[in-house]
């Protein structure tokens, strides 16, 4: 096929879709840099007061360090059980194997708010009170299929062929697990931390069902807007984007450095 | 399988606490019978525009960018995808609200005098939704052409076929699962979402999620809550059945 890409409705079809998609990640940052009172036009040059006042906001840095537990916690414990999901699935193949896999899967279809709203009956009726924890849950039950999905297409034939050679030199179930299967994976559970991370840092509707004093940041920049639009919540809202952006960076890195090998 | 026990577990507490009486109440009541039909509109809507506007995105970036390139530009065209929900309805709103970048570029352009009241109607999310789903169709439909093998088209060259009808025989045809694959995921997200229409929509018009909403934090009604949720699930469900076939949640 020919290289013809300076061809203009190609071009201009691209540039506009761009446009398109980028205008309002733009706005967005460039009005949390606004010197005056309202995020819209005209532009009156660069400030960093938002941000200041961004970091002065009580709040808001409450939620900054919630959302950092919450991601990172909820990241960790969904690799971690994807993982074991993954492996233990990869491992003992039976009859049951395409159902489970089947049964782990089909989260994913369910919005996020069919989720929540299960989830605070079930956390209801169980006793456990609205609080960071529940969205940790929350969050968890989210992901977990995600990282299954993406630990469980990287097991292939030769993990296990190096599963037994391992065994044949010795390795308990433990070394095997935690010395050689592990290592191996590296990549896919990075990648898997990652996007499950960014995921919940981004999640707003379970973690809005499931706080009531400590929320996360997409929680509170929403309370925010309710009282109108300033220039803090475009700076509230940058750091959100530039931290999401630097994490699905790293996990593309990883994937694209697992595609290497 | 902790996880999965979890799980049931889950849908069996809701289980519990249905009675028909809900049921009745939800199909009785007029607005929530027209919130249903309201959310299947606009993601109908929705998905049918992204899926127009993501296609020849999709095909542009298989078959028309450098095969070196290609991996970076699609990089490029889906990395607002990953931004939180609320951020992008917020910049959405900047956009289109009555002193915003849209309205100052229409008027200094002369398209229009009047500021345009944009924000807080269906367009804004119907708006909203297509930008969201435009790059996760462009995903899923992209991942489906770079797998159509080249020789195919080849042969219906050979064979005669104008580019067009190679087009519309071949390439189309085997795109389909990308499109449906997307599509279906559009539309879930889409029909239970209640940030977008909530923040861009304003309170013109009730969609099941913020009815949902509404019985939570209002009301405290959870079995009513139950009841609408069910009823998104059985209406995904209903969709997923109707396009099964078309369905390879494994190509994505």
């Amino acid at each position: 096929m020919a290289m013809n890409l300076r061809t203009m409705p190609t071009v201009v079809y691209l540039l506009a879709v761009l446009v398109f998609i980028y205008s309002p990640v733009v706005v967005l940052v460039l009005f949390s840099f606004q010197d005056g009172l309202l995020p819209v036009p005209p532009f009156n040059g660069p400030s960093l007061q938002w941000y200041q006042k961004m970091w002065g906001n009580e709040r808001l840095m409450d939620a900054l360090i919630n959302s950092v537990l919450v991601a990172l916690g909820s990241g960790i414990v969904s690799t971690f059980l994807g993982f074991l999901a993954a492996y233990g699935l990869a491992r003992n193949q039976s009859r049951f194997t395409s159902s489970i896999r089947f049964l782990l899967m089909s989260p994913l279809t369910v919005s996020y708010l069919i989720i929540g709203v299960g989830l605070l009956i079930t956390l209801n009726l169980i006793g456990i009170p609205k609080s960071l924890f529940a969205i940790g849950i929350g969050h968890v039950v989210i992901n977990l299929p995600l990282c299954f999905a993406i630990v469980f297409s990287q097991f292939g034939d030769h993990l296990r062929n190096i599963e037994w050679a391992a065994r044949d030199l010795g390795a308990g179930d433990f070394e095997v697990f935690f010395l050689v299967i592990a290592p191996i994976m590296r990549p896919a559970l990075l990648a898997a931390f990652c996007l499950s991370a960014t995921l919940s840092w981004d999640e707003f509707i379970v973690a809005f069902l499931l706080s009531r004093f400590e929320v996360t940041l997409p929680v509170i920049i929403f309370e925010m807007l309710r009282a109108g639009l300033t220039p803090e919540v475009n700076a509230a809202s940058t750091m959100v984007f530039a931290i999401s952006m630097t994490m699905v960076g790293l996990a593309a890195a990883f994937i694209i450095s697992r595609r290497g090998k | 399988m902790v996880v999965v026990s979890f799980w049931t577990r889950d849908r069996g507490g809701l289980n519990a606490t249905w009675t028909a009486k809900n049921y009745i109440t939800f199909f009785g009541r007029d607005y929530l019978v027209e919130s249903l039909y309201n959310s299947v509109e606009v993601t109908l809507i929705s998905t049918a525009i992204s899926v127009l506007l993501a296609y020849p995105l999709a095909y542009i970036l298989a078959y028309r960018v450098p095969r070196k390139w290609q991996a970076l530009t699609l990089l490029i065209f889906v990395l607002p995808f990953w931004t939180a929900y609320v951020v992008r309805s917020y910049g959405w709103l900047l956009i289109l609200s009555e002193n915003g970048i849209l309205n100052l570029v229409l008027q200094g352009l002369s398209i229009i005098d009047q500021p345009w009241e944009l924000a807080y109607t269906r367009t804004a999310t119907v708006l909203g939704f297509v930008h969201f789903f435009t790059m996760l169709l462009t995903l899923t439909i992209y991942a489906n052409l770079v797998q159509i093998k080249p020789s195919y088209l080849n042969a219906a060259a050979d064979l005669g076929a104008s580019k067009l009808q190679g087009f519309l025989r071949i390439t189309l045809p085997l795109s389909m699962p990308g499109v449906a694959v997307g599509a279906f995921i559009s539309f879930v997200i889409c029909i239970g979402d209640y940030v977008t229409p909530q923040i861009l929509g304003g309170g013109t018009e009730v969609l099941v999620p913020q009815a949902i909403m509404l019985q939570i934090s209002r009301a405290a009604n959870f079995p009513m809550a139950s009841v609408m949720a069910i009823t998104l699930m059985v209406v995904v469900v209903v969709v997923y059945l109707m396009s099964a076939k078309h369905l390879k949640m494994e190509r994505v």
